[in-house]
């Protein structure tokens, strides 16, 4: 089966972001007053191919994450994992 | 004595480590192609500085997979003697022959300039040619050189002199205006627990003769060529 993982790496919360405070900053003054914290993070999207089951494609997702995809002393990782959507298109 | 310089794709610095050892040093000195998976003959791998494998997803995080890196990782083992420079130091991080981990540096600037470093352990293969408590002056030239370790091993790090520079003042003075990047305890180079591997942000192979503007870094270089020669 073909599965898609959307993987998500941000900083721990107790590492500072230097970068998503410069965006908190910006969006202060720019008035959006309400912004307690920003926190910038990683967005990355996998699409696997041939996976027994969805167990299989997570156990790898999350092999992945430890090994490569986050850095375990600063960040943390999240991620969803799902059927791909087909490729759709015409075949010719 | 024979250094080796792994050139990995995006390095940049690995042409100053090169010249900085055979002409600074006046020893022998080969690339090592990060493709290769033999270091035999080495008894000093540099990892230079440079934007490995374009730093992409975090510096040093893909370099640490390149075929090269086993054989660095053994070489290590067997107590050979691995410096890691900038990016160099980041690889070495990331395959966890150092512990912590780079940060974006704080003011979110990358940092281009001279900086005071103070020598904290001189005991060491990488700093025997220096004095403890010296002020030396070196290049730095990173966006993620932040060095972030949590407390205990921060405490650690301490306890064994594992930290080998401080950034400082001209006096020698660890403030926190002389902090070019934020990182904890103002640490720019550190190694581990049997001092064969170290790693540090300024690049002394930028420094090795007065021309340069500092003839500093030679003194890292001629540490390890004299701590190998006594050996």
């Amino acid at each position: 089966m073909n599965l898609r993982a959307t993987v998500t790496v941000t900083l721990k919360r107790s590492v500072l972001d230097p970068q998503g405070a410069a965006v908190r900053s910006g969006l202060l003054s720019m008035g959006y007053d309400k912004v307690r914290d920003v926190r910038v993070g990683k967005h990355l999207v996998l699409e696997l191919d041939g996976c027994a089951s969805p167990e299989e494609g997570s156990r790898m997702v999350d092999e992945m994450c430890r090994r490569l995809l986050a850095n375990p002393v600063i960040e943390e990782y999240r991620f969803e994992i799902a059927e791909a959507p087909s490729r759709g298109g015409h075949e010719c | 004595m024979k250094f080796g310089i792994v050139v990995f794709p995006g390095s940049n610095c690995d042409a100053d480590a090169y010249y900085a050892v055979r002409d600074g040093l006046g020893v022998p000195v080969e690339y090592i192609w990060h493709g290769t998976r033999d270091v035999g003959g080495f008894d000093c791998i540099v990892l230079p500085g440079g934007f490995a494998y374009g730093d992409y997803l975090r510096a040093g995080a893909i370099a640490r997979f390149s075929p090269v890196m086993d054989a660095v990782l053994e070489f290590a083992e067997r107590g050979g003697l691995v410096l890691g420079i900038c990016n160099g130091f980041q690889v070495l991080l990331e395959c966890g022959l150092l512990p912590g981990a780079m940060l974006r540096n704080d003011s979110l600037q990358f940092r281009c300039g001279y900086v005071n470093l103070k020598v904290e352990n001189a005991a060491t293969p990488f700093t025997n040619a220096l004095e403890r408590g010296r002020v030396i002056r070196l290049p730095i030239a990173h966006g993620e050189g932040n060095y972030y370790a949590d407390s205990q091993t921060l405490g650690n790090l301490q306890a064994a002199g594992r930290v080998l520079f401080r950034y400082c003042d001209g006096e020698g003075n660890v403030t926190a205006e002389a902090n070019p990047n934020g990182s904890l305890l103002n640490i720019a180079g550190i190694c581990n627990s049997r001092g064969n591997v170290a790693g540090m942000m300024p690049h002394p192979e930028r420094a090795y003769q007065r021309i340069l503007g500092s003839a500093d870094g030679l003194e890292i270089f001629r540490s390890v060529t004299s701590f190998l020669g006594g050996r």
